[in-house]
């Protein structure tokens, strides 16, 4: 009777996890900020040529007249920051480093998010497959996942990457950046969908028991169906969890192929290429160097916050509201 | 137990061979013809045609295949007649790069990667698993704020930076250690401990600040199960219930995690080896890589996979050991 009572009062409404999980991330201080934060830099990725050509500034351009004669270092403080050069001027070339940041976040954003997607969807599709037939198949898939696993990725990554860009030639891509940026996005999609594979796999193993996919059967639907239209449904949490972890991975992997020399065609920049490009000036010229990496620090940042707190709001088990 | 070793064993033996095909398959069924690597500008094609046939290019690829196999368990002769040369078991394969046998350079380079791998796991697991307890058992308050927010920042910083920093600074800058130089400890234990120092601690920074939140969010995991609150209950003291209850439940998948992290370490640290100019496993990779040095390439790719797949052996049967409910499975 008090139960009753109580609930009426409190007038106590039905809320999805989609709802509950929103409503627990607008309260996550954390989380709203690292969410501005990528939405600018994303905002900023998408709109660099047009801010680049509002603020007339170019990537490509040479301006010599800024370098010091003696070292061709930018003159003035902070590596030649000015009104027209907001960052300042890159040494040896004077090209307007604020524009190659904007061109750069372009690239580095549309390679890490392509081969997040890219292993997204390979990894979802393996591992529900897995972990709902069972048997030969399940074993097959999940030694396929453990090789993949076993293998020392950036090793693999950088003696593959000129291999597989001969390769994507002679099937008629144009070499360049073309090529290359293909390149990239596969060789780092490669060895992250086992991870996830692997996740959503123990996530199937023990929803395929619940009653709702034996309805499913019951009423006689497709596999097809049941995979997709039963069982995903319900793994949109851990995917978005993992996609959120992923991206600021992919973005360090990026910088990291790049400081080894593995990166796109010059002279187009990516934060990881700019970072390289910028760390033989350290010591000459540090604010060059710290303007990519605060870029790219910010955005990996962001991206674990916002990851640790959606996984938090995600989770049905926690406890507060 | 044993029953299950044994069938763990089969498996593994099963896909280090899925491994080797794919490896080989990988660099070696590749657009360039390997024997055109062989002699470089001074190549004819009467000297690129004798070292394919010296080699076994000619041959199908499951052929090479399989002499590559039978080389690495009981040696292998290449060529024919006068022109022969031994590869003593177990053979790797040949490198014309550097007119060696890749198993003497995987020898000599192991070492030193074994080193940096070690020095750097004993720093992190100290340092990680000790601030990871720290800030379970001060849990929302401001050390656990701060061990969270410097350990978030050390888990997003990329590898290179961090290496390259402190070279710049420690070595260029402040002059507090000599440029590194690797040395044997055998032979100069000071200069390896110089040399050693700065890559350990860019090893540690990274993986510290990873075992740091591994270890915070496993601890606070036990420390909510209920055979804690039983102990709480008849009266142990907090130590006990935290040391005996929580720690050693909370810490067997960290164990797990670190077997892992350690393997894949020993297959080379690539970026830290490359900036400190260590010649380990990871630098001798990348030189045949740019080198295009295929025998090498594979060579290494496959001992790195190897230690991966070995140490998953190892942890396994650990854990089986631990918790008997993992042998059913």
């Amino acid at each position: 009777m008090s139960m009753v009572e109580a609930t009426k009062s409190e007038a106590v409404v039905g809320r999805t996890l989609r709802q509950l999980a929103w409503a627990r991330l607008r309260k996550d201080r954390v989380a709203v900020a690292s969410m501005f934060v990528l939405a600018f830099i994303v905002f900023i990725a998408i709109f660099g040529p047009l801010i680049s050509k509002w603020l007339g500034v170019n990537p490509y351009d040479f301006n010599t007249d800024l370098l010091s004669d003696a070292g061709s270092l930018p003159l003035g403080p902070f590596g030649g920051v000015s009104l027209d050069h907001p960052l300042g001027v890159e040494p040896l070339t004077g090209r307007d480093i604020l524009a190659r940041l904007l061109y750069g976040s372009r690239i580095s954003l549309f390679i890490a998010l392509s081969a997040t997607v890219i292993t997204v969807v390979v990894g979802t599709i393996v591992g529900i497959v897995a972990g709902y037939s069972r048997g030969r198949t399940d074993t097959v898939l999940s030694r396929f996942m453990d090789i993949t696993l076993a293998f020392p990725l950036l090793l693999v990554i950088i003696a593959m990457s000129p291999v597989l860009e001969q390769r994507l030639q002679a099937w008629g891509l144009p070499a360049g950046n073309p090529s290359r940026i293909t390149t990239l996005i596969l060789v780092l999609s490669v060895f992250g969908w086992p991870y996830l594979a692997r996740l959503i796999r123990g996530q199937v193993l023990s929803l395929r028991e619940r009653e709702f996919v034996e309805a499913a059967v019951s009423i006689g639907s497709s596999k097809r169906r049941i995979l997709f239209r039963e069982l995903l449904p319900n793994l949109w949490a851990p995917i978005l969890v993992y996609a959120t972890i992923a991206m600021p991975g992919l973005i360090g992997a990026e910088a990291a192929l790049a400081y080894l020399g593995i990166s796109v065609v010059p002279p187009t920049p990516t934060w990881g290429s700019m970072l390289q490009e910028s760390v033989g000036y350290f010591t000459v010229d540090p604010f060059y160097f710290f303007v990519p990496l605060t870029m790219l620090l910010a955005a990996v940042l962001s991206f674990n916050l916002l990851g640790d707190s959606l996984r938090d709001a995600l989770d049905p088990k926690a406890d507060r509201n | 137990m044993f029953p299950y070793i044994v069938r763990r064993v089969f498996v593994m033996a099963f896909m280090l061979t899925i491994l080797s095909i794919i490896t080989f398959l990988l660099f070696n069924a590749v657009p360039t013809d390997p024997a055109m690597l062989t002699c470089g500008k001074t190549c004819t094609p009467d000297i690129v045609a004798a070292n394919r046939i010296r080699l076994g290019l000619d041959q199908p690829l499951y052929v090479q295949y399989a002499e590559w196999i039978k080389g690495i368990f009981v040696g292998r002769t290449y060529g024919s007649g006068s022109a022969t040369f031994e590869c003593s078991t177990p053979c790797l394969g040949y490198s014309f790069r550097n007119g060696e046998e890749v198993t003497t350079m995987i020898v000599d380079a192991l070492p030193v990667t074994l080193y940096l791998a070690l020095g750097a796991f004993i720093l992190w697991m100290l340092i990680g698993i000790s601030a990871g307890i720290v800030a379970a058992k001060n849990h929302g308050k401001w050390q656990d704020r701060t061990i969270m927010g410097v350990s978030l920042i050390g888990y997003s910083l990329p590898v290179f930076f961090v290496g390259l920093l402190l070279l710049v600074f420690v070595v260029v800058r402040w002059n507090l250690l000599p440029y590194p130089d690797y040395e044997s400890p055998f032979d100069d234990p000071v200069a390896f401990f110089q040399t050693m120092l700065l890559p350990w601690i860019t090893l540690a920074i990274l993986y510290a600040a990873y075992y740091a939140r591994l270890t915070r969010s496993q601890m606070l995991e036990t420390m909510g199960e209920d055979y804690i609150r039983t102990a709480r209950a008849k009266g142990l003291s907090e130590r006990v219930v935290f040391r005996k209850h929580a720690f050693r439940a909370g810490l067997t998948p960290i164990v797990t995690s670190a077997g892992l992290d350690l393997a894949g370490l020993l297959g080379g640290a690539v970026i830290t080896e490359y900036i400190f100019s260590l010649p380990g496993l990871g630098r001798l990779a990348i030189g045949a890589v740019t080198e295009y040095d295929l025998p090498t390439i594979t060579a290494t790719v496959l001992v790195a996979a190897v230690f991966v797949i070995v140490s998953n052996l190892v942890v396994d049967i650990l854990y089986a050991a631990i918790d008997p409910r993992v042998r059913l499975t």
